[in-house]
This record gives structure tokens, sequence and C-alpha cells, in this order.
């Protein structure tokens, strides 16, 4: 089943996908551009994977690393399906990043990599996108340029687990106004999906709704005010987004 | 006395308490209790971020390493890490010893309390959108490097212990001007101010609101000073903040405690 949280006629639902619509849970059937998409989850501790694929990681002149390299994300950086995303005037390199994110969906603890898929919920689609004018060498990446608002859109569905077949072999795509810009494959990761739920729930506990942002291929490009960013993977979606300049947000 | 949020365990939303933070006394049906008599839970519900080398001393230790690989540059804006919620325990509880591990390093932090949402907000307005203060306990697995970032040293369970309470706002004159206290089985082990921070909690605020919204509900470490003491297995942490309150946790070994477990 694939699972959405919209906004709709004043008032938040939960909804799943219906031949092409919208099924409310109070039983309505909309159209998809009739609902405000929220996040399909609401984020609590997400956290996100730097250089986990080794085309990209050879793409920003990193070898790959040794131990998953993690940072964390907070609730102010998500937006929903078709948002807009905010790019500052002074920037020169703002790139999405097409990601599987893992929907962990009960506590987990010293987790083994053989049990590991029995503690995910779904799936869904994430861009992370990056601004790259305020990398520091300090908590690299850091949340200045990772934890921007409206800077990691999500969804639009959480594609039960269920209906996935191997998560570990979809093919990821973003398109940028159309136009093929980034294509991988999960298949490329250099820690998948258990060896991620192994790592993290060795040393912390993971609890249900919990947000594993599992990194980006090989083709991260920037982008400008105006474009239409699609980012998709095989079986769980098609995030749209739409990059915006400062007049869209004003400073208070 | 001084107005305070308070939360009590088993009990889901929290109270408004008089409270006295300097003999760490709450009054609660016109009753007067120790903080160390009360089962408390952290009194925050909303995003822990903390503030990295905004205390001089803490950038004057690395000293010329700034300019090295793999820093390679002076940090420019606030470097920020987030306290999952994993981490968060109330006064009292045990911060648990990871089997692997010695030594804990205690991060003494005025928490700064959001009351309305912060977005792009000037360092004039800054502390219009703070609710109130609170002690916060950073705890970190020793680790040299901060190039990136330190998931495994500072996100285990636990490692956040938050409270006794979030005293008002008006109870602290100027936040950028109180003593910090750590003491490890009554012995003070370290002394500082946050007339040491490099940002102002102001002007903090300004800089982490230019690029993200701080919510009502989260809260903002300003900064955790040089030389942090170290503590092992038995030790009763206490950390003062002067007119904020004094927060007390015990480290126990994990493989002693049953998850939820209190002193």
């Amino acid at each position: 089943m694939k699972r959405a949280r919209v906004a709709c006629g004043g008032s938040v639902h939960g909804a799943i996908e219906v031949n092409g619509h919208l099924k409310l849970n109070d039983g309505r059937i909309v159209k998809e551009d009739e609902v405000i998409w929220l996040p399909p989850v609401e984020p609590r501790t997400v956290f996100a994977l730097g250089l986990n694929y080794a085309d990209h990681a050879s793409e920003l002149a990193f070898k790959a690393p040794e131990e998953p390299l993690i940072f964390l994300k907070g609730p102010n950086t998500f937006v929903g399906h078709r948002a807009q995303t905010r790019r500052p005037a002074d920037v020169s390199y703002m790139h999405y990043e097409c990601e599987l994110a893992v929907v962990i969906g009960r506590p987990a603890r010293k987790v083994k990599r053989e049990e590991a898929y029995e503690y995910v919920a779904g799936y869904t689609v994430a861009n992370d996108y990056a601004i790259r004018d305020y990398l520091e060498n300090y908590y690299r990446p850091n949340l200045r340029v990772k934890n921007r608002d409206t800077c990691t859109p999500i969804g639009p569905w959480l594609v039960d687990s269920k209906d996935v077949g191997d998560p570990m072999n979809l093919s990821l795509r973003t398109y940028v106004n159309g136009k093929l810009t980034q294509e991988g494959t999960t298949q490329d990761m250099i820690f998948d999906i258990p060896a991620l739920i192994e790592y993290l729930s060795s040393f912390m506990t993971l609890n249900e709704g919990d947000l594993i942002l599992t990194g980006t291929p090989k083709g991260t490009v920037d982008t400008a005010v105006g474009d239409e960013v699609v980012t998709e993977i095989e079986g769980i979606g098609r995030l749209v987004n739409t990059i915006v300049g400062d007049e869209a947000f004003p400073k208070p | 006395m001084r107005k305070a949020k308070i939360k009590l365990l088993g009990v889901p939303r929290a109270d408004e308490a008089d409270v006295n933070p300097a003999e760490g006394t709450v009054e609660l049906n016109s009753k007067r209790y120790s903080t160390r008599s009360l089962p408390l839970d952290a009194p925050v519900s909303g995003t822990i971020y903390g503030a990295l080398l905004n205390y001089k001393g803490v950038l004057d230790e690395l000293g010329e390493a700034v300019n090295e690989a793999p820093y390679k540059a002076e940090p420019k804006a606030p470097v920020l890490y987030i306290k999952p919620a994993n981490t968060i325990i109330g006064y009292g509880t045990p911060i648990p010893l990871p089997e692997d591990v010695q030594e804990l390093e205690i991060g003494a932090a005025l928490g700064v309390v959001i009351g309305n949402t912060a977005t792009r907000v000037n360092e004039e307005q800054a502390l219009d959108h703070v609710a109130g203060y609170t002690v916060v306990n950073d705890v970190s697995i020793p680790h040299d490097s901060v190039f990136r970032p330190a998931i495994r040293q500072k996100a285990r369970d636990g490692f956040c212990p938050v409270g006794p309470w979030v005293i008002e706002r008006d109870a602290v004159a100027d936040p950028d001007a109180i003593g910090v206290r750590v003491f490890i089985n009554d012995e003070l082990r370290q002394e500082n101010t946050t007339a040491n921070l490099i940002r102002s909690v102001a002007r903090l605020i300004a800089e982490v609101t230019d690029f993200m919204t701080l919510n009502a509900g989260d809260t903002l470490l300003v900064g955790v000073p040089e030389s942090a003491p170290l503590a092992k297995a038995g030790d009763r942490v206490r950390i003062e903040i002067d007119g904020v309150g004094s927060l007390e946790n015990k480290v126990v070994p994990e493989q002693e405690l049953e998850r939820g477990a209190h002193i």
C-alpha cells in the first residue's frame, strides 16, 4: 500500500493511493492536485548518509569511507511533494540528491543485519539538497549545508516494505526540467540498508518513524531558480520540487 | 521564587511551579519538595540543537590546528549538532556508560528553550523568542576530531540529561554572564561563565535562524566550555547554572541498567 499525509479542505488527513487518486481516511476520493502534500512521515530523528555511493564519493574526490558517514537532520528542513525550496541569491552551487529513505517501523536495538528488514516499515523518496558554498570542515557536512528550511523534500508516498521487492535493486533518477541528470541504482550503496540498521542500532535505539536517508549516486549538478527537480525511485515514487528565489521568501 | 515548567514522570503534561534554583526546591500544591525527591522527566519535547566551538577557550584549545588539515580554516558560521530523541533523559535518570567505554565527557550547557517559533530573527529581537532556560548535560564519548559529525560519540541512548525544569526567561537577567559549574561526587571539576561565549545567546539565535527555523519547544545549547571533565561508572555528576538550576545524574554501566530505571 502507498500512504500519504495531505492537507485537504482545511484539515490534515492520512490517505492511500487508489487508481492514481488519493483516498482520504474519511473515504473521500480526491485528485493529487487537490491536496497539499505533507511529508509522509512526521520527521523526528532523521539520519542521512554522506558518500554512500562509491561513484558519488569519487565525484567529490573522496575515497569511500570505512565507517558510515552519518549526520542528523531536524524537522525544520522537511517539505512534502510539490513544495518549493529556497535558493539564496548569493550561492553558486546548490545541488539535489535523490535518495532512498528507509522508515523504521519499530524500536530497534542491537539488531543483526540478518533481521534488519523486520524493523523497516517502508520506503519513500527524499531529495537531500546541499548548498556547497556553506561547507565548512567542522562536523562536515555542517547543518548550514544540510539542514536548511525547505531543503529536504520527501514523499510523495510511504510505500509498505512488503510491497517493495528488493530495496537494494532499485533505479534512482533525477530530472531537471524534464532532462535526465542523475541515474544510479541502490545496488551501488557502500553500506546497504541492513548494514546501516545494524550499525546505528549497535550503539543507539532506533524508534518507530525514524528515517534513514541512504545517500545519493553520481550526477549531482547545480540548479537554478525556477527549475523543476524530479527525484524518482523505481516502485517508490516520483517527488516533484521547484526551486524558488529569495523573492518568494522575504525576510520577516 | 521563580516560575518554571516542570515535568513529573508519568504525568502527560508539564506543570507550572514556583522553584528556587539556588536551593533546588519546587513548590507544588503549596508544599515544598527537593528536586532530589521528585520523579522528574525532561522538561522539553522539541529538537535539541547544540553549538560546537562557541566558547573562546574551546577554540583556543584547537589553536593553530584550525588552519591545518582537515579543518583548513577557522569556523565561520555556527557549527551545530543534534541530540536526537533517544538521548534525552530527565533529572536523576542514570546516564548509561557503554560497555566498551571507561569514561564519559561531561558537557555543561545552558539550554535556551524557544517559546515562539524563530525564523530569520534579528539579534535585537532574538530573546523575545525565548521561553526560558534549562540545564543540559551534553554527554559524549571523548573524541578529538571535530571534522565529521560525532553521532557514535554523542547520540547514544541517555546521553542528554535535561532539567530539572525550564525556568522563565525573566529569571535570568543576562544570559551572557552566568556561571556554569560541574561537580563530580560533590567535587568542583569545572567552572566557567557564559561571558566567554564567542556568540552571545541573542547572536547565536539570530545566526542559526538565518538558515533554519527554531520551533517553539526546541532547545538550543549555547556551547560546552573547554576542559570538559570526565566521569566514570558510579560517579554523581551535577551541573549548576546560576539562576537556572542544578541537574544531577549518575553514570551507571549500561549492562546494569534496565531501560527507564531510576536511581
